[in-house]
């Protein structure tokens, strides 16, 4: 498809802007002003809108395909979160208001929906206090982790290593490094879970904490939890939980409870909100009691008269992390979310998440490798080992789905297991759909035995085929108006 | 009842004897009673119109009557009605990540096209696809500026925002990073204070353009001292004033980042907006963020990859260049479809407005007995003004008049009480301009 600038007709507008109403043509010196105008696109509103049009339907979407992918929890965002988000009364309302003298008057109900979203997924995780300020599952971890070095430092520790397990996504590590730690690396056992031996025999007073998430991405609930807890605690380490995996344990099991001291949740994944082609997502961070002083500012606070305020005179605080109070639209998204569903709903989340995990797990066991034979979690994981025996990757099987109108399960994650398939359907995919699904990998599988080689023309149906990727990397042509060989 | 389940009870009995087990709670066996929740006490769940009912309550308890002429990086510019229809398509809004480029082209050619016009816009060689918000964006292109240089004396002109001040000191806290700030003169960057800090161990000079204060400076000449020194220099841009001025690449400099959400995002409170940062091609690989990059496919047809990925902690994990995952994808492309709008010739238009009203607003203002316009500098489409009293009383007393009359300097600089920062975008007539002029007249009277 034509690039937007390759539709360029000098002259064409796309949006009517007002003549001036006002007696001034105010100049600048020509030493601050730009040579040549920005190359935007010269084109009509219905060039861009037919142009935008049509590049979306390039895209695989929930609202059209099933992403069974681990890890990532892609459950339906409700259209009515949607509707919510984009309400005048919020979605037009300035973020320095507030900061006026006597300011939080005038956004009462934004301050209530942040106050409400931190007390309930306080009480869903186990936590003490949230702040919603991180703008992303991996910000979140900067800030937790910031947390961890804010309690260490309060309390003399010299803490030098995080520990975190094999299986872990790449954003713990680079989260950790990021904010000063080096990283110990923990094996995972025969079972999936992690090997406590292996973790004794790296723990020391150096250690800060130890990020895992629980279920972990083995998909694999770690019974030894309440263990590792009293490890990590026994030497001053905090326990940091990655929430990537919530959606697995509602209303079966907190966080809090199972001795983790930090947590990040990732709003959309486990509340609904849109994962946006990558984003905006948002991280919200929790704390138990005695690391709450050390939350960012600014805190929502509920004064005696039952209004709200925002309390900046945090003295222990880290600090500011974001410049406002979070992606307050995405948050708005998960407070409608959690008010439609309830206590109730969020319980059931769970059991069809996992009760759907299990199913797909045991209707391909036969004619997929499991990586851990046993009850799994919202998500299970397959090795593609007998199919690569037939020269067919997990990657192969992955592009085969897509003719299906399937997007691929997420390939080659964890690390752990090799040639990793990993399959998360979530909750709102319908039996029917769980079928299709188990259809197309036996399929896969079939053709894996039959006609191994025509796995290298998939997928056949989409706009197109397999990408160069080498030569994108070569020639770093990401600029319409600097193309390089 | 949960409409975002479709499992009826026969679904869940066949499904328990595939998998053989009685019972959903069977599938939890590793939970041990030991790991059962202490408390699980959340509301019951609402309908949609009970939902909408109390959220049309407490939007009502929110005040957006007022006339705005505040900004402080955030403005209150036109969302054109294409920008939202465009981007209510769930084909863009619930799509995933782009890993898989087959099925993912619209999101991807979308990126590239924003990537180049944020080229286009900043006159830089690259882009990468967003980060989260302008904030964090000036702190990614810090720490990469300390990747690039080795070394790790910041320094940091006054005039960047002080919220952005705020948090890269507390992200840096723990990283034994060196900063210096230097003060401001008539509102520009203090050239004397600068240069004598500039030295053969300084990593990156920060500055913002127009500046906090809303003034226009042209940095060529910070960025020659700074890269005689082995320096960087890195500008925190408003992309609406780039409609009209000089180019951070047209000064020299290394690193541009700033919020996007003057290119078609609603204030929303704060958030989502989306940062952007571009650079010189050979930095890209110390650049954070997602890249797309051009290419073929096995017929030789042109489509679009996430490229360079050997970057991401996907890939690197504790060696990335950062730690980030999800960017502000959906954002992005609102900001492209907004750019694509205006084109060449509206986004020009649109910066000119944005400077004529504010010029007026200045004129009204000036007249005003006990304002003093600041003049000595020039700005763009905010500036400041010297009140007689408290500016956070004057701007108080302004509410009730209907207005959002400005931010108030000493909020974030003490001594600076009685000044106030006064933004002026597009939306702004004639005559509200001249209503905000009486009613200040009266306040101030």
């Amino acid at each position: 498809m034509k690039l937007i600038f390759e539709q360029n007709v000098p002259g064409r507008q796309g949006f009517k802007l007002p003549e001036s109403d006002v007696p001034v043509n105010a100049s600048l010196d020509s030493k601050y002003l730009r040579q040549d105008a920005a190359r935007f696109p010269e084109v009509s509103e219905l060039d861009v809108v037919r142009h935008f049009t049509r590049l979306s339907r390039l895209n695989f979407s929930l609202d059209a395909n099933i992403y069974p992918l681990g890890s990532c929890t892609m459950k339906y965002n409700p259209k009515f979160t949607e509707k919510a988000a984009g309400m005048p009364g919020f979605a037009d309302l300035h973020p320095l208001l507030p900061q006026l003298k006597g300011g939080e008057r005038y956004v009462q109900g934004a301050l209530e929906v942040l106050y409400d979203t931190e007390r309930w997924l306080g009480e869903i995780t186990g936590m003490k206090a949230f702040t919603l300020q991180p703008l992303a599952g991996a910000h979140g971890e900067l800030t937790g982790i910031m947390l961890m070095a804010a309690y260490h430092k309060a309390r003399g520790n010299n803490k030098k290593y995080i520990i975190i397990p094999d299986s872990a996504h790449g954003t713990n590590p680079a989260s950790a490094a990021v904010a000063g730690y080096q990283i110990i690396s923990v094996p995972s056992d025969k079972k999936g879970g992690m090997d406590i031996a292996k973790l004794k025999a790296v723990l020391t007073d150096e250690v800060a904490g130890l990020m895992m998430t629980c279920p972990d991405t083995h998909g694999v609930f770690n019974s030894s939890i309440s263990e590792i807890s009293r490890l990590i605690h026994a030497v001053d380490g905090l326990m940091y939980y990655d929430g990537a995996n919530l959606n697995a344990t509602l209303g079966r099991c907190r966080p809090g409870d199972v001795g983790f001291d930090l947590v990040h949740l990732n709003l959309h994944k486990t509340f609904a909100t849109p994962h946006g082609g990558g984003g905006p997502g948002s991280g919200p961070v929790g704390v138990t009691a005695r690391l709450e002083k050390f939350l960012p500012v600014s805190r929502v606070v509920k004064r005696a008269d039952g209004s709200f305020a925002l309390d900046y005179d945090r003295p222990d605080s880290i600090g500011y992390i974001a410049s406002f109070y979070g992606n307050f639209g995405i948050i708005l998204r998960a407070y409608a979310y959690m008010l439609l569903l309830g206590g109730d709903g969020l319980k059931a989340t769970s059991d069809h998440a996992v009760l759907n995990a299990n199913y797909l797990m045991h209707r391909l066991k036969k004619n997929y490798q499991v990586a851990f034979d046993r009850i799994c979690m919202h998500e299970c994981l397959f090795s593609a080992s007998r199919q690569t025996a037939l020269g067919v990757h997990a990657i192969d099987i992955a592009k085969c789905l897509i003719d299906q109108g399937i997007h691929p399960p997420t390939v080659y994650f964890p690390l752990t297991v090799k040639e990793a398939i990993m399959v998360e359907p979530t909750e709102t995919e319908s039996r029917e759909t769980l079928d299709l699904f188990v259809d197309a990998m036996i399929e896969a599988d079939a053709l894996a035995r039959t006609n191994p080689a025509a796995f290298h023309d998939f997928p056949r149906t989409m706009p197109i085929s397999r990408p160069d990727e080498t030569k994108a990397a070569r020639e770093m042509n990401v600029n319409f108006f600097a193309p390089t060989a | 009842m949960n409409p975002y389940i479709a499992n009826t009870e026969q679904d869940v009995r066949a499904m328990l004897g595939v998998i053989g087990v009685d019972s959903i709670d069977a599938l939890f066996a590793d939970i041990k009673p030991e790991h059962a929740p202490q408390s699980f006490d959340l509301p019951a769940g609402l309908s949609e119109f009970e939902v909408m009912e109390r959220l049309r309550r407490l939007a009502a308890s929110n005040t957006t009557v007022l006339v705005p002429f505040i900004g402080g990086g955030y403005y209150d510019h036109y969302v054109p009605a294409a920008c939202g229809a465009i981007m209510s398509r769930g084909e863009f809004y619930t799509a995933y990540t782009p890993y898989q480029p087959e099925c993912s082209q619209g999101t991807l050619q979308a990126l590239f096209e924003y990537q180049s016009g944020i080229c286009t816009l900043t006159g830089m060689e690259v882009s990468n696809a967003s980060l989260y918000d302008g904030g964090t964006a000036l702190y990614e292109a810090m720490m990469m500026a300390i990747r690039v240089t080795g070394r790790k004396k910041i320094i940091m002109d006054g005039g960047v925002s002080p919220i952005y001040r705020k948090l890269i000191r507390s992200y840096t806290h723990n990283l034994h990073i060196e900063f210096m700030e230097t003060p401001i003169v008539h509102g520009q960057t203090d050239r004397a204070a600068m240069f004598s800090l500039i030295g053969n161990d300084t990593a990156a000079v920060i500055v913002q353009n127009p500046n906090f204060f809303g003034v226009i400076d042209d940095h060529a000449d910070v960025v020659a001292q700074a890269h005689a020194a082995g320096a960087l220099v890195i500008a925190s841009v408003y992309p609406v004033a780039l409609g009209l001025l000089k180019t951070p690449a047209e000064m020299g400099v290394d690193i541009v980042t700033g919020d996007g959400q003057s290119l078609g995002l609603p204030l929303n409170f704060g958030g989502p907006y989306f940062g952007f940062m571009a650079t010189r091609k050979a930095y890209i690989r110390q650049m954070p963020g997602r890249i797309i990059g051009e290419t073929v496919d096995a017929q030789g047809r042109r489509c679009f990859v996430n490229t360079l990925q050997a970057r991401e902690q996907h890939i690197r994990r504790e060696k990335a260049t950062s730690n980030i995952c999800t960017n502000a994808a959906v954002c992005a492309i609102q900001a492209s479809v907004f750019m694509s709008l205006l084109g060449k010739q509206g986004f020009r238009r649109l910066a000119t407005l944005n400077l004529d009203k504010a010029e007026f607003a200045r004129q009204v203002l000036q007249k005003i007995p006990g304002v003093e316009v600041k003049r000595s500098s020039p700005t763009f489409n905010e500036f400041v003004v010297r009140l007689p009293s408290d500016a956070a009383d004057v701007v108080e007393a302004m509410i009730p008049r209907g207005f959002a009359a400005g931010f108030p300097l000493g909020r974030y600089y003490p001594g600076l009480e009685n000044y106030l920062l006064v933004a002026v975008t597009e939306k702004r007539t004639k005559a509200e301009i001249e209503a905000y002029g009486v009613a200040l007249a009266e306040v101030l009277g």
